[in-house]
C-alpha cells in the first residue's frame, strides 16, 4: 500500500516538475532578432521545488489528508444547519437586495470620484451578469459570445451619435432592441443545437462580430474605435462645463451651483444604478411568470418539458433574446461612460469574465450574481499589486468552483409552495 | 495559366495548415468521442507545445548543437513529453472530479483551465510574441509564369510528412494495439467496458495524453511555419481545430483529418481571393453552417437521443 503510494506520489511529483520547470524556469528573451534563453531568479526555483514537494507529500499522505479534511468539515457548526424556510429565505433575499439598492443610492454623494467611477463599472457588470444569468443560469444555455450583444449595444450608440447626433436616451432603447434583434436572429437557427455545440457557435458568433468591427474600417473606424461619444443629459441639461449641443442648458447654470466635474460621474452612476435596478426587477418578475417557469422547466428536463407541450425553440429564444436585450442596455451605458469604444473591449475574455460572475454567484441566483459582480470587479482594484495574476486566479477559481461548489456561492432556490407537514 | 498556378499555391498553403489543424483536431475528437466533453484547454496544450519546442531549440543553439534533424527531434520529443504531462495533469485536476455531472460543469471547468494555462504561460514567458527561427529553409518551384511562381517549401513538405507519419501511427495504434482497442471500446460504451474490466480512468487519461502529444507536434510545426508565437495563439488555433473536428464529424478520427484539410483549404482560399482578415469569419461561419445543416458532420454517425 505504502509502496504503491510512493510510486504514485513520485509520478505526480515528476509530472509537476515537467509541467512547471521548462515554462517557469527557462525564460525566452528576445534581443533584437536573436532569442536567448535565461534562467529565472532563485525565488522561482524555490517555488517550483516547493510545488513539487507539496504535490509529493499530498499524494503520499492523501488518505490521511482527505480524512482530516472531512474531520474539519464535520467540525463545522453550520454543517448540520437546516436550510432556511422558504418564505424566510425569500424575505431575507428581498431585504438584502433593497438594502443594497438604498445603500448604492446614497453612497456616491460621500465617496470619491474614482470609486464612483468604479462603481459604475460594477453596475454595468451587474447588468451583464443578470442578463447572462437568464440565459445560462435560468435557461441553461451556455452562451460564450455574450459580449457580442454588449458590443452591439455599445456600437449602436457610438455610431448613431457619430452619424446622426442621436442622444443617449434615444440610443438606449435602440441599442437594447438592436442587440435583442441580433440575439433573436442568431438564436433562431442555433437554439436547436445541443448544449456544448451552442457554446461553440455563440463563441464563433462573438468572434465574428469582433472581427467585423475590427475590419469594417470605413464604418466603425476599425481598431481605432469610435470616440467623442456624448454624455447623457438630464431633461436637456448637460453636465459639461460648456454646452456642446445647441438648445441644451447646463446643469450647474440651471441650479445655480458652481460647476463640479463630479456631477457628471455621479449622474452616470445613478443612470447605471437605475438601469441595473430595472434589469433586476424585470428579470425577477419574469422568473415568476409562465415564461420564466418554462425556462427552468426546459433546463431541468427537456424531454419532460416538451412532452408537456412546451415549444423548445420558443422558450429558449425568449431567454436568449431577453439576455441579449440587457447586454445591449449595458453596452449603451458602457459606451457613454467611456466616451470611446474599440473592438478591444469586446474580446472573448470579457465573455469569460461575465460567465465567471454568473458561475461564481450561483447560476440562477440574482443576489449571488450581484455579489459576484462586485467581487470580481472590486477585488482586482483593491489588490493592484496582484493585478497581473487576476486572470490566472480567475481561471483557477472557475475550475475550483466547478469541483467544490458547482452550484455557486449562493445557489438559487426556486420559489415554490409546499404543503405543511404535520 | 496564371490563375491555375495561383489556385495551386493557395491549395498547397491550405493543405499545409489544414494538416496541422487535423493534428490538433484529433485531440478534440478523441476526448469528445469518449467522454462527450469539449476540452477547451486543448488549444493551450498546443501553445505550450510550441513554447517548449522553441525553448529547446534555443537552448540547443546556445549549447552549440547544430545538426538540424537532431535539434528538431529533441525539440519534438521534449515538447511531446511536456505537453502530454500537461494533458494528463489537466485531466486529473480539472476534468476527472467533475466527470459525469451536468454537461455545463465540465465545460466551464475547461474554460477556466484554458484561461489559467494562457495566463500561466503569459506570466512566465511574457505576453509579447516571440520570433520562431525558420530552421527549414528553401523549397521547390513547381511552375512560374508572369512573375508568379508556385512553390512548395521544404517546411511545408516537412509538415505533410510529419502529419502523415503521426496519422498512420495513430491509426495503427487505434486499430491494432491493446490500448487502442480499449479506447474504441470505451468510446462505444463507457459503462459496459468498465464492467468488462477495462480501467476506464486509465483509458480516458491515455486519450488526453495522445491528444496532447499530437497537439505538441502541431505546435512545433505551426510555430515554425508561422514564424512567431505568443501565449494567445493557441486559442484561435484551438477553435479552428474544434471546427475541423465538428466539420468532419466529432468523435470520428478520419473525420478530424478530413475536416482539418477542408478547413485549411477554405481558409487559404479566403485569404487568397478575398482578404486575410476574413479567414476567421469564414471558418466560424462554416462551423455555424455545418452545425445547422449537418450537426453530425461529414463522417459522423447520427446520435440517437435516448429517453
Amino acid at each position: 500500500m505504502v509502496a504503491q503510494n510512493i510510486k504514485h506520489a513520485l509520478f505526480c511529483a515528476v509530472i509537476t516538475l515537467i509541467i512547471s520547470y521548462p515554462i517557469l524556469g527557462l525564460d525566452l528573451i528576445a534581443e533584437g532578432i536573436q532569442i536567448k534563453l535565461s534562467g529565472a531568479d532563485t525565488s522561482t526555483y524555490i517555488g517550483i521545488a516547493a510545488a513539487v514537494l507539496i504535490v509529493f507529500l499530498f499524494q503520499l499522505f492523501r488518505p490521511a489528508i482527505t480524512g482530516s479534511l472531512s474531520a474539519i468539515g464535520a467540525a463545522n457548526p453550520l454543517r448540520d444547519r437546516k436550510p432556511l424556510p422558504q418564505d424566510k429565505r425569500v424575505r431575507l433575499e428581498r431585504a438584502a437586495l433593497i438594502l443594497i439598492v438604498i445603500g448604492a443610492l446614497l453612497w456616491p454623494f460621500f465617496a470619491s470620484r474614482g470609486s464612483v467611477d468604479l462603481a459604475t463599472l460594477v453596475l454595468i457588470y451587474i447588468m451583464l451578469g443578470l442578463g447572462l444569468n437568464v440565459v445560462v443560469g435560468l435557461a441553461g444555455l451556455l452562451d460564450l459570445g455574450y459580449v457580442a450583444f454588449y458590443a452591439v449595444g455599445a456600437y449602436t450608440f457610438a455610431l448613431l451619435s457619430q452619424y446622426y447626433d442621436i442622444s443617449f436616451w434615444v440610443a438606449l432603447p435602440l441599442g437594447a432592441l438592436l442587440a435583442a434583434a441580433f440575439g433573436f436572429l442568431l438564436g433562431f437557427p442555433v437554439l436547436r443545437l445541443r448544449g456544448d455545440y451552442l457554446a461553440i457557435v455563440t463563441l464563433g458568433f462573438g468572434e465574428i462580430i469582433r472581427i467585423l468591427l475590427n475590419n469594417l474600417t470605413s464604418l466603425t473606424g476599425g481598431p481605432n474605435g469610435v470616440g467623442g461619444i456624448p454624455d447623457p443629459t438630464l431633461f436637456g441639461m448637460e453636465f459639461g462645463r460648456r454646452i456642446k449641443t445647441e438648445g441644451n442648458t447646463s446643469f450647474h447654470e440651471v441650479f445655480n451651483i458652481p460647476y463640479n466635474s463630479d456631477h457628471k460621474v455621479i449622474f452616470l452612476y445613478l443612470i447605471a444604478l437605475l438601469l441595473a435596478v430595472v434589469t433586476l426587477v424585470v428579470i425577477r418578475r419574469l422568473v415568476r411568470m409562465p415564461v420564466g417557469r418554462s425556462w427552468e422547466a426546459l433546463r431541468e428536463d427537456e424531454i419532460a418539458a416538451r412532452s408537456l407541450g412546451m415549444s423548445r425553440t420558443g422558450v429558449k429564444l425568449s431567454a436568449f433574446t431577453i439576455g441579449a436585450f440587457f447586454a445591449g442596455f449595458a453596452g449603451t451605458v458602457f459606451a457613454s461612460k467611456q466616451g470611446f469604444i474599440s473592438p478591444e473591449s469586446f474580446v472573448f475574455l470579457e465573455s469569460a469574465i461575465i460567465l465567471a460572475i454568473v458561475v461564481l454567484g450561483g447560476m440562477g441566483s440574482q443576489l449571488g450574481v450581484i455579489l459576484a459582480a462586485i467581487a470580481v470587479t472590486v477585488l482586482p482594484e483593491l489588490a493592484r499589486e496582484f493585478s497581473e495574476y487576476r486572470m490566472l486566479i480567475f481561471g483557477a477559481a472557475m475550475v475550483l468552483m466547478m469541483i467544490w461548489r458547482p452550484q455557486g456561492l449562493l445557489p438559487m432556490s426556486r420559489v415554490h409552495i409546499q404543503l405543511k407537514q404535520e | 495559366m496564371h490563375d491555375v498556378l495561383y489556385f495551386l499555391q493557395q491549395l498547397i498553403n491550405g493543405l499545409t495548415v489544414g494538416s496541422a489543424y487535423a493534428l490538433i483536431a484529433i485531440g478534440y475528437t478523441m476526448v469528445y468521442g469518449i467522454i462527450g466533453m469539449i476540452n477547451f484547454a486543448h488549444g493551450e496544450i498546443y501553445m505550450i507545445g510550441a513554447y517548449i519546442s522553441l525553448i529547446v531549440i534555443t537552448g540547443l543553439a546556445t549549447l552549440g548543437s547544430a545538426w538540424l534533424p537532431l535539434v528538431l527531434l529533441v525539440a519534438l520529443i521534449c515538447a511531446v513529453i511536456v505537453s502530454s504531462s500537461m494533458g494528463w495533469a489537466v485531466e486529473r485536476v480539472a476534468y476527472r472530479p467533475v466527470r459525469g455531472q451536468h454537461r455545463l460543469i465540465p465545460l466551464i471547468s475547461a474554460i477556466g483551465m484554458s484561461i489559467f494555462l494562457q495566463n500561466y504561460v503569459h506570466l512566465a514567458q511574457g505576453s509579447r510574441n516571440i520570433g520562431f527561427p525558420s530552421l527549414i529553409q528553401g523549397g521547390i518551384t513547381m511552375g512560374a509564369e508572369d512573375g508568379f511562381q508556385t512553390s512548395i517549401s521544404y517546411m511545408q513538405i516537412t509538415i505533410f510528412v510529419v502529419t502523415l507519419v503521426c496519422m498512420t501511427a495513430l491509426s495503427m495504434f487505434i486499430s491494432k494495439s491493446r490500448l487502442g482497442r480499449a479506447c474504441r471500446a470505451v468510446s462505444q460504451d463507457l459503462k459496459m467496458s468498465n464492467l468488462l474490466g477495462i480501467d476506464t480512468n486509465r483509458i480516458i487519461a491515455a486519450t488526453f495524453v495522445i491528444g496532447a502529444a499530437l497537439a505538441a507536434v502541431a505546435g512545433l510545426l505551426l510555430g515554425m511555419y508561422y514564424g512567431s508565437i505568443d501565449p494567445l495563439f493557441g486559442f484561435i488555433a484551438g477553435l479552428k481545430a474544434f471546427t475541423a473536428a465538428v466539420l468532419g464529424g466529432i468523435g470520428s478520427i478520419p473525420g478530424a483529418m478530413l475536416g482539418g484539410l477542408i478547413l485549411g483549404v477554405a481558409e487559404a482560399m479566403t485569404s487568397g481571393y478575398l482578404s486575410g482578415e476574413y479567414k476567421d469569419v469564414v471558418s466560424f461561419g462554416l462551423l455555424i453552417l455545418i452545425l445547422l445543416f449537418r450537426p453530425t458532420g461529414l463522417l459522423g454517425k447520427p446520435e440517437v437521443e435516448k429517453i
